[in-house]
């Protein structure tokens, strides 16, 4: 597999580059990611005390409370949203955050899907996301 | 599968005002769960207005500041603080603010300030067969299972768009085909001693939720409709410790007259008998701090507490005066009622701090405590109290939690047998 990879949009945004932060566990965003922060804080959780902020955050599944939308919105507002966001399957609830926060007019990161097999491809890696969805190993 | 819009809609979409905003959120989360089409709903439960920070707050008011109106009715879930002054919320003053400010931008969108987890006690009731867009878990399961209206579980932002543009995604339990019973839970085996307790529908609720997941299923074994407190509270423990949004009750709620009514008339992908084991199984869960001889505090009203509710708190306390805070959470529906009847005072003369437009789970109104004990008859409050509160929890029934209060320390004498 080469470092490059086409993703299909799920939410238009701008596009991002980080470092990959690739999740071993679905995760609720709300009581799971601290909205302030961006640093998770479900303590169950394999990544508990990482941060997405910053990050092209590769997302194995979501679970819980249909509060993860007001997450997302906190953390683009005060600037501690991922970069990117690629998911394994669209999550209407969560991706809310996203839909609302361009409505608002607030700089949103972009989110596309990616099979959940190619997600460990770009673990440890620096990545882009570009808005058309292309999925690249920068380093 | 594509999200195709009418006229209307697309025209609405095209603008630039808060309707244009809803719409296309509404449109959006459509695409996003595979919808083909908006479908129009005939009223909208609200959960989007207990803050949770201040882009809520920002949200709404952009909603406000585009003259947006709900165009449907409308009511509203718990918000933060306790308008009515029964009980004091210890949030900060920015907090307070915000708060107190998304609590205004939905009522100046045209939403009914009914502040109760419980709207279908509270005169909004949908009919049979309607699509509708509520938010709140145990509202939804309500409004599914036991008035027959159809609606997803609505969630923040989602709920007030769907309001505004009168419109909701078509999928999910609004579709007939999404609401058969693919599983079975059968209840007969168990002891009519505990199946006619206090604490039956809580516990069984909690069992359920955890049994069907986000499966829509049917309880079979129940002889007789036990009322709508008890399916109220089955609910809310079935959708805390599941994902469930509709339930069926053989022989009660209103799409399962029978069996074969409830599943469609195909077979269930799994039948489940419910045992005496597995039920003191889900009452011991609700525990997390079962042998405790310490006792802090009694929360009540998750849903919000009924006025018939309120009367049998009252007969537990039988005048007795309580060593314990007791807090009963509740909607202004009920305290207006309790209000021009004198029990209000009554209550608060016992002890009882009234909890009204909010709850104790979601809003800081306990005292902070490490350490500190819960005890609950709600299923609900038992699941999230831990988390939410900091307090340790132990679970029993109404009448066990009176005498606890009174007593001042934990009295349990409901269980499984």
């Amino acid at each position: 597999m080469s470092g490059t990879l086409e993703g299909e949009i799920l939410v238009g945004g701008r596009a991002g580059d980080g470092p990959a932060l690739v999740l071993d566990a679905p995760i609720s965003f709300w009581g799971g990611v601290d909205p302030k922060t961006g640093r998770i804080v479900d303590v169950r959780h394999p990544q508990h005390g990482a941060s997405v902020a910053g990050t092209v955050l590769f997302l194995p599944g979501t679970i819980g409370s249909s509060s993860a939308s007001s997450v997302l919105l906190e953390l683009v507002r005060g600037g501690h949203a991922p970069s990117a966001m690629v998911l394994h399957e669209p999550d209407a609830i969560l991706l809310l955050g996203l839909v609302v926060a361009k409505e608002m007019g607030w700089a949103t990161p972009v989110a596309v899907r990616l099979v959940r097999d190619n997600h460990e491809h770009f673990r440890g890696r620096q990545i882009t996301v570009s808005q058309d969805g292309t999925v690249a190993i920068v380093a | 599968m594509t999200l195709t819009l009418s006229e209307d809609e697309r025209r609405i979409a095209a603008g630039s005002d808060g309707a244009a905003m809803a719409m296309r959120i509404v449109a959006e989360s459509g695409r996003l769960l595979g919808a083909e089409r908006l479908i129009p709903i005939a009223s909208a439960h609200i959960d989007g207005a207990l803050y949770h920070g201040d882009s809520g707050t920002l949200f709404a008011e952009r909603l406000v500041e585009g003259s947006a109106k709900v165009a449907v009715r409308a009511t509203l879930n718990v918000g933060a603080l306790d308008l009515t002054g029964s009980c004091r919320v210890r949030l900060a003053e920015h907090e307070r603010a915000m708060a107190r400010r998304m609590m205004r931008a939905y009522r100046a969108l045209g939403c009914e300030p009914t502040w109760t987890c419980a709207p279908y006690q509270a005169g909004h009731r949908p009919r049979e067969g309607e699509d509708v867009a509520w938010g709140e878990s145990n509202a939804v399961a309500f409004c599914n299972s036991v008035l027959g209206a159809r609606t997803n579980r609505y969630g923040d932002f989602l709920d007030i768009a769907c309001a505004i543009a009168g419109r909701a995604p078509d999928c999910g339990l609004h579709r007939t085909e999404n609401r058969r019973a693919r599983i079975i839970v059968d209840v007969s085996a168990l002891p009519a001693s505990f199946l006619n307790s206090e604490i039956a529908w809580p516990v069984l609720g909690s069992l359920y939720g955890r049994l069907a997941g986000d499966a829509v299923g049917a309880v079979t074994g129940i002889e007789r409709h036990p009322g709508e407190d008890a399916l109220k509270a089955f609910g809310a423990a079935a959708a805390s410790s599941g994902a469930v949004g509709l339930f069926h009750i053989v022989g009660v709620t209103p799409e399962a007259p029978d069996i074969a009514t409830a599943t469609g008339g195909m077979a269930p992908a799994e039948t489940i008998a419910a045992t005496a084991e597995m039920v003191a199984d889900s009452l011991r869960r609700l525990s997390t701090a079962e042998g405790s001889d310490r006792l802090d505090a009694v929360a009540l009203g998750s849903p919000h507490f009924s006025l018939d509710e309120f009367a049998a708190l009252e007969r537990h306390l039988a005048g007795r005066g309580l060593k314990v805070p007791l807090y009963a959470c509740t909607g202004r529906h009920v305290l207006d009622v309790l209000e021009k009847s004198g029990k209000r005072q009554a209550l608060e003369n016992a002890g009882v701090t009234i909890v009204a437009d909010t709850c104790v789970v979601v809003t800081p109104v306990m005292a902070e405590l490490a350490g500190g004990v819960l005890m609950t008859n709600s299923g609900k409050f038992a699941h999230y109290a831990p988390g939410n509160t900091g307090y340790r929890v132990l679970y029993a029934s109404l009448a066990d939690c009176v005498a606890s209060a009174v007593a001042g320390r934990p009295i349990i004498r409901d269980t499984v047998s």
